[in-house]
This record gives structure tokens, sequence and C-alpha cells, in this order.
């Protein structure tokens, strides 16, 4: 029992970190981003090359996932989204474009870093033991402290800065905050680049203890969506209350039912399309978001 | 409500005459006979997207087809082989059983809008996936392979559907019936958006509270145009499936759910055979990119990119102001 909630708090901060990118770039801009599972996928890999191949500390690694994430979310918005957003007839457009950046991000992972599975050497080596009854390494300790120290620091920065307090308002009501002298263009840039930041944070992260691979892009995208459909699309607090529930079904189901086969992902997609049929706007969501 | 004009009747002749005369010809003078398989896909996917663009009708953005498709190949599958039922009977049952689907997932999440419906449709597609993974009557990852090609119809003697194992070129056949089912499904669809229930569902889409404030019952409509779409799926899938004769739970996932939504988007939302053009570019442009090799995804992708950044309303968007809505 120790040992499944030991796993949900740490499968439950990484997810958490994930959800909060796309809720992020949701609120702001109404984008369902697709691509958010590649850019995951990026991050990791430029962890990998940085620290696994040329030797660099595995925290300057991290930080090179972040900036390259960074600026390429900051790019994305600016020369694709903006435009598209302006110049398209509907809102949905904005779908088939985050779909064609996932397939780019695809291909350029591909060009890049090839098709094979990679990993790293081990940041601390050991296993922390409690009587057999709890055990975990102690680098998955590491990153889950890492994850949930971002997470904090996150919503600091969005409680307490000033780009926290423009993002805040630009996702209540974007017309409202550019009255307000929010500069919107600029403060939609710096939320996209963050909420791909997250996402980079979270692959460099985790490559440490699962490795990356090309194909790790849609599976994760699904996930993020669930936990954002989970917690309501566009809150913060739900991001992470998704992320964590997330993380708990699937060491519970894993530890459970693992009997049974492979069902633990059935068993969640269903409970999620009862839940909400009965709270379309999952837990925190305000109705029709 | 049906008025063609002149000039639209001699578009769709010439649109008929191309497909039942000009790809044969231009494909036996080339030799690319590859193309016949390619085209009967986007045949089969134009009929899937059909339905995608139906619910977009109503204003759902519908990333779910893969799972009705799914649904279809399968019961198509089994009917054949393990009932032993013609394919030509399974396949309306695969459409019915696929809109019986969509009724029962409909009633819940059919209240679900924008984005939330979005991601739960995309969320369904997994679902069917695991699920066909795991019951028993769908063999698992195994899939149902070699299932036997579709069988002769006749009525009181006369021959309507020739045996497709006695054929000695199936490929032509499978051309012309699945082009045959893409006329039929554009037409029904022609034929519902410019009847009565089409204006109801331009209505909601624009504003369901609106719709619903005048007597419009949103919640019958939306069911109605749901079970269709998913109607549109169960054929495209079964048919696929009777082409591939095989179905196996990767025959169709979330990608393939996430292309049937790019293909409507690409072609326009405003037209009827949007969802056509959008099938043919796509997959066909896929297809030629082949070449490429490992480039062809990234060339795939800036194109559609680029498209999408120049023209976000649809490639049909090209002749907005012409006023030729068809």
């Amino acid at each position: 029992m120790e040992q499944i909630l030991a796993n949900g708090v740490y499968l439950g901060s990484q997810y958490a970190m994930i959800a909060l990118g796309l809720t992020l770039i949701f609120a702001l801009m109404n984008v369902l981003n697709f691509a958010h599972g590649q850019m995951y996928v990026i991050g990791g890999f430029v962890t990998y090359t940085f620290y696994g191949q040329w030797g660099v500390p595995f925290v300057l690694a991290l930080a090179m996932s972040c900036i390259t994430l960074a600026i390429l979310g900051a790019l994305i918005e600016k020369f694709l989204f903006a435009p598209v957003i302006k110049g398209s007839a509907r809102e949905e457009s904005t779908m088939l474009l985050a779909a064609g950046i996932a397939f780019l991000l695809d291909a350029l992972i591909l060009l890049f870093f090839g098709e094979k599975q990679r990993g790293v050497p081990k940041i601390v080596n050991g296993v922390f033991n409690y009587d057999f009854r709890l055990i975990m390494p102690y680098d998955r300790i590491l990153i889950c402290v890492l994850a949930i120290l971002s997470i904090v620091a996150f919503i600091g920065l969005m409680q307490y800065t000033k780009t926290g307090r423009a993002l805040r308002a630009l996702a209540q009501d974007r017309t409202a905050a550019q009255l307000m002298g929010v500069n919107v263009g600029r403060y939609s840039m710096v939320g996209f680049a963050l909420g791909a930041m997250l996402a980079g944070l979270v692959g460099g992260l985790l490559v440490t203890i699962t490795g990356v691979n090309l194909g790790m892009g849609g599976p994760t995208s699904i996930k993020a969506f669930m936990m954002v459909m989970i917690g309501g699309a566009g809150v913060i607090s739900g991001a992470i209350w998704g992320g964590i529930i997330l993380g708990f079904m699937e060491a519970i189901g894993l530890a459970v039912l693992s009997q049974y086969g492979d069902i633990t992902y059935l068993l969640i997609f269903v409970s999620l399309m009862i839940f909400l049929a009965i709270r379309p706007q999952g837990l925190m969501g305000k109705p029709w978001g | 409500m049906l008025n063609f004009s002149a000039k639209q009747l001699v578009g769709v002749g010439l649109f008929l005459f191309a497909i039942f005369v000009g790809v044969p010809l231009i494909i036996s003078a080339t030799g690319r006979w590859d193309f016949y398989f390619t085209l009967t896909s986007v045949a089969l996917l134009a009929i899937a997207s059909a339905g995608v663009w139906l619910t977009f009708y109503i204003g759902r953005i519908n990333i779910g087809q893969g799972a009705f498709a799914l649904i279809g190949a399968y019961v198509s599958a089994i009917l054949v082989v393990k009932a032993g039922w013609s394919f030509w009977i399974s396949l309306p049952a695969a459409g019915l059983f696929a809109a019986l689907v969509a009724i029962l997932i409909g009633l819940p999440i059919l209240r679900l809008r924008g984005v939330y419906f979005a991601m739960i449709t995309l969320v369904l597609t997994q679902v069917v996936t695991l699920t066909a993974l795991a019951l028993p009557i769908t063999n698992g990852a195994k899939g149902i392979s070699s299932i036997p090609l579709p069988s002769g119809v006749s009525l009181f003697g006369i021959p309507l559907i020739p045996d497709f194992a006695a054929m000695e070129n199936t490929k032509l056949a499978f051309y012309y019936s699945a082009c045959i089912l893409m006329i039929v499904t554009y037409a029904a669809l022609y034929r519902l958006v410019n009847s009565r229930l089409g204006h109801l569902c331009r209505s909601m889409q624009q504003n369901e509270e609106l719709a619903s404030s005048i007597g419009v019952n949103i919640a019958y409509i939306r069911i109605v145009i749901f079970a269709i779409s998913s109607f549109f799926g169960g054929i495209g899938g079964a048919m696929f499936g009777s082409i591939a004769q095989s179905v196996y739970p990767s025959s169709f996932q979330v990608a393939d759910s996430i292309n049937f939504m790019l293909n409507c988007f690409l072609g326009g939302l405003g037209y009827v055979v949007g969802p056509m053009l959008g099938t043919l570019i796509l997959y066909f442009g896929w297809d030629l990119l082949f070449e490429l090799g490992e480039y062809q995804l990234l060339v795939y992708s800036i194109i559609l990119i680029a498209v999408i950044r120049f023209l976000p309303n649809g490639l049909l968007s090209l002749r907005l102001g012409k006023g030729d809505q068809k």
C-alpha cells in the first residue's frame, strides 16, 4: 500500500507538470495543443544530448531544455498561432495547425535524434528501502521533489509576479485584459513559451528515469488531455488535481489489476467518460470553458 | 430546395465522368496500378470524413471517427468470418451498429461542447482500440485476418454485384464500389444539408440556446446527426477492412481520428465537398511524397502548416467570393 501511494505521488507530480503546460496554453489562447507531447519529447532529447552525450552537468542540461522549448514555443506562437487566430473564421482552425505542428516536430525529432530509445546515466545511485514495504530509487525521489518544486515555483510565478497577473487576466477575459493595458500579443507569446517550457522541463526530468523515444509524444498528449479533462480545461488547480488523480489511478490500477491483463487504461478511460457525463466541466472548470 | 444550376450539373457530370472513366483510363495509360488502392482508400476515408464534417455542422469537433470506423470494420469482419454473412449485408449492419453505439455514447457526451467534446471523442478512439484488444470476440492484438472477398449478389437470378473472388481485377472492382459508395454518401449529405434538418443544424451551429428557445429539439437533432455521422464512419471502416482483408486494433487509431478531422478542416468546413477534397489532397499528397523517404513527414507537415497559415479557412475558401456554394 505504501508502495502504491509513493508511486502515485511520483507519477502524479510528473503528470501534473505536463498538464499544467497544456492547460496554460489552452487558458490563454483557447488552443488545444496537440504538439504538447512532442514538445515533451524534444525536452527529453535536449537533456539527453547535453547531459548524456556531452557530459554537461544535469542542472545545466535541464536549463537548456527549458530554454530551447521556451524559444521554440515563442516562435511557434508568434509566427504560426497568432496570425492563424487572427485570419481564421473559426477558432477551431488552430487545431489543424496544432496537429500540423505535432507532425512537424515528430519529423524534426526523427531527423535530428533518430528513432532509437535513448537513456542517460543515473543522476544518483542507490535505492531507498523502508523495510521492503516501500522501495524507491533515490533518483526517482529526487525527480519527484524537483517536479513538486517546479510546480510550486510556477504557482508562485502565476500568483505573485506582474507577468503572472497579466497571464491570469488574459486567461479570464482577453478583451478586458487588453482594455486594462495588458500587451495581449506579447503575453500570449510569453504564456505559450512558458507552457512549452514546462513540457520541456518534464521531458528533461523524466529522461533520467524512463529514457526518451520518438513514439512517446502522441500518448503523452492523450494523457495530458485526460488530466486536463479531469480537472477542467484552462484551470491551473484543475490541471494539478487531474495529474495527481491520474497518477494515483494508474499506480493503483497497475498494482491491483495487473493479473487481469492490460485493462487499467481501458477502465480509466471508461470511468473518465462516465465522470464527464455527470460533470462535463471537470472538477474545477467553468461550464463550457 | 434541390434546384441545381446548369453549371452545377455540368460540374457533377464532369466529376462522375472523371472518376469512372477518366481515372481508369489514365491509370491503364501510365501503368500505375497502385493508384487504384490509393484512390479507393481516399474514397473510403472521404466517407468517414463526411461523417466528421456532419458533426462539425452542428458545431461539434469530432475526433472520434476512428472509433466508429474500427467498430464498423470489426462488426463486418465478425459477421462475414464467424456468422458467414454476405459482405453486402454486413456493410449496412456495420453502419447501423456504429450508429447504435453512437446513440448510446452520444446521449451523455453530446452534452459536452467545444474542446471538451473534442477531447472526449479523442479518448473514445483510444477506448475502442483498447476494447478491441481486450474482448475475446475481436481476437485481441492478432486481429481478424483472411476475411473472404465480397461474394456476389443476385436478385431473381439476375446478378447485381459480381463475385469479387472470381474476378481477375479486384482492384478495379473495389475502386468502383468505393466510388459509388462515396457518391451515394455525398449525395445523401448534400440532400441532408439542404433539407429542413440541415437548416436546423445550422441554427444549432450558431447558437444552441437560441435554437432551443425557438423550439428546435436540440437533444434529438444532435443524437440523430451523431448517429448518421457514425453510420458513415462504420460503413467506411467496414469497406476498408474488406479491402485489406484484415482488421487489427491498430487499423484505426488516434492518428486516424485526427486525420479525419484534418481532412475536413483542410477542405473547408463550409462546403459539402470539403472533406472529399481534403481527404484526396492529404492522403494522395502523403502517398506522392513517399519518394522523399525520411523527409516525407517533414515536407508533408510543412505544406500542411503553410496551407493553414495562409488559408486558415480551408482550401475551398479560395473561391469564397464567387458565391457558388455547393
